[in-house]
């Protein structure tokens, strides 16, 4: 199909301030997205090297809603690619996981090796004389397709795209910083699981990146006095505005207090916690972060709530539907105590979360709030209308219009 | 047989009971009762089948004392946000698979039925609880439920304990 017979969206005028309703629903945007985002100029983040550590490990997941496989090839490498075979399409691996020391297709035996060449072919000479694969067939021209790779500090990123600059480069100075501060100190994986959602899966990430919402929509922690208003926080965004993070920074020496298992159960009215030890926590980081939300373009997440940590990576599955898969981990260095703690406030985060629960549930209101008029525009506009690097305070929108301003880019809307 | 244990009539069925009393107080939306089912130093914990296999440790609710669990409850009453829906426990196979000097350890297979308001009605959860049931005086009670579910994904959100 040539391309101008692809319904095009008009993006209205206010720049990155106004999002047309039509962009969540309209199954060709659904398309040129697969094609022009999760297979254009981006890093996706696919699995932790936690998961493949041994030569052969293998698991496969997707790239936007392409099925790949990633594995540890028999040199210790890691690779990402395409789960299609190149005789008729089937899936070469249909386990989520496992080891192997080749990929071999179960429908007519093609058999690749763990950088997807293709060594044979089943009955490629024939039988008894008849039949086989034509002389001028070329197994070398036959492999799977493998993708650019790059791990950095333990999370595996691949990408189609031939121009994109190498990952750190491409993420940029400050966004490497908030990786390395995170998950620098390696992983420990604490478990994994996924969240589906009726909603497009822009609708997630646009809340990932909503600093404005947090304390309205989330109601936990005021409804118990948790709220910590000593704290500064901002926003910081890559100089395209692609990447970003929020965070928070406790006062230096209050945040004992605001943890103080005794104070919380001080207060006089409203709710209490019958037992605040969900909220105990204790100084990880220096800087004194107490929370940081981070996201690179265009679904990924890296998540510090006090000392929850995780993953998260959002897929979309169809224009009405994603899949949040999190990751939630702990480091090496981590006492017996600590990790108490971190499955203690694990609790407070994903689809059972105190906290953030309402994340799961908002994507799909607005999917179905804005099923009519899809001509009309959502308002993207706390905080200005463009997109300002580090802008200071939290009641902004700022970086969901960096979103936008990715997402443009990409699609050239 | 493998794994069950023979046990008088009489425990066996108030254990029976004690599992179905639960899902009712929560089919019933009677949830201020749950805390009730479990001892003071109790552990409630939903996990999926994937984490539980590979000894990992986090799950999707993780609570340790009687107090958390009373706290979900005020929290999902006063706090969160979400659209009203109830659940229907399906149970079968209970199974009291050993017993120690105090605690009798009990499986029972379960599908949940969540109904939107709307009306939307869907099968959100089936898994399989691992139970430590002990009894105070004459009351049996949870000291620990583990629930694995056999799916690692939960559609949207889980409020309502399983």
């Amino acid at each position: 199909m040539a391309e101008a017979e692809t319904r095009k969206i008009e993006w209205p005028d206010d720049g990155v301030s106004r999002i047309p309703y039509q962009i969540y629903t309209d199954p060709d945007n659904y398309e040129d997205e697969q094609r022009r985002i999760f297979r254009g100029p981006i890093w996706s983040f696919v699995c932790t090297t936690q998961e493949i550590e041994k030569p052969g490990d293998y698991m496969t997941t997707y790239i936007g809603d392409t099925p790949v496989i990633v594995l540890r090839d028999l040199e210790g490498e890691v690779q990402v690619i395409v789960n299609r075979c190149a005789h008729r399409g089937n899936l070469v691996c249909i386990n989520r996981e496992g080891n192997t020391d080749e990929l071999t297709c179960v429908y007519h035996n093609w058999r690749y090796d763990l950088q997807g060449n293709l060594k044979s072919v089943a009955f490629g000479k024939g039988v008894g004389k008849s039949g086989g694969m034509p002389d001028d067939f070329d197994r070398t021209e036959h492999g799977l397709q493998r993708l650019r790779v790059e791990v950095y500090q333990g999370l595996i990123f691949a990408t189609f795209s031939d121009e994109v600059a190498p990952l750190t480069d491409w993420l940029g100075e400050e966004m490497v910083e908030n990786i390395d501060r995170v998950v620098g100190r390696g992983m420990v994986l604490l478990g994994t699981y996924s969240q589906y959602m009726p909603n497009n899966w822009k609708l997630y990430m646009e809340n990932v990146r909503d600093s404005y919402h947090a304390s309205i929509l989330h109601m936990f922690q005021a409804t118990f006095r948790l709220n910590r208003l000593s704290m500064k926080g901002g926003i910081k965004l890559s100089d395209n505005g692609w990447h970003h993070i929020s965070y928070s920074i406790a006062e230096t020496d209050r945040e004992e207090d605001q943890y103080d298992a005794k104070k919380l159960r001080a207060v006089k009215d409203g709710y209490t916690l019958a037992d605040p030890t969900l909220v105990k926590g204790w100084r990880e980081f220096d800087c004194g972060t107490t929370l940081a939300i981070q996201s690179t373009y265009p679904n990924f997440v890296v998540q510090q709530i006090s000392n929850s940590l995780a993953l998260r990576l959002c897929l979309p599955k169809g224009s009405e539907e994603c899949e949040l898969l999190w990751w939630v981990f702990g480091t090496p260095e981590d006492t017996e105590e600590q990790q108490e703690i971190r499955i203690k406030q694990s609790n407070m985060i994903g689809p059972g979360g105190v906290i953030s629960m309402e994340d799961g549930v908002v994507g799909g209101w607005i999917q179905r709030g804005t099923k009519r008029d899809q001509e009309k525009t959502t308002i993207v506009q706390m905080g200005g209308r463009d997109v300002a690097p580090s802008a200071e305070g939290r009641a902004t929108e700022v970086s969901i219009r960096g979103f936008w301003q990715g997402y443009r880019d990409c699609m050239g809307l | 047989m493998d794994g069950s244990v023979n046990l008088g009539a009489d425990v066996r069925r108030q254990i029976e009971d004690l599992i179905a009393d639960y899902a009712h107080a929560i089919d019933d939306d009677r949830l201020e009762e749950w805390p009730d089912f479990f001892t003071d130093n109790c552990s409630y914990r939903i996990i999926n089948r994937e984490n539980h296999a590979k000894g990992r440790r986090v799950g999707i609710m993780d609570c340790s004392s009687k107090g958390m669990l009373r706290d979900r409850i005020l929290a999902l009453r006063e706090a969160n946000v979400y659209e009203p829906h109830f659940y229907r426990h399906l149970q079968s196979d209970t199974r009291i698979t050993g017993m120690d000097e105090d605690a009798y350890e009990v499986e029972t297979s379960f599908a949940i039925v969540r109904t939107m308001q709307e009306g939307d009605m869907s099968i959100f959860c089936a898994g399989q609880f691992v139970d430590e049931i002990v009894f105070d005086g004459d009351t049996p009670l949870f000291r620990k439920r583990l629930v694995v579910t056999d799916s690692n994904r939960i559609h949207t959100l889980i409020v309502i304990p399983i």
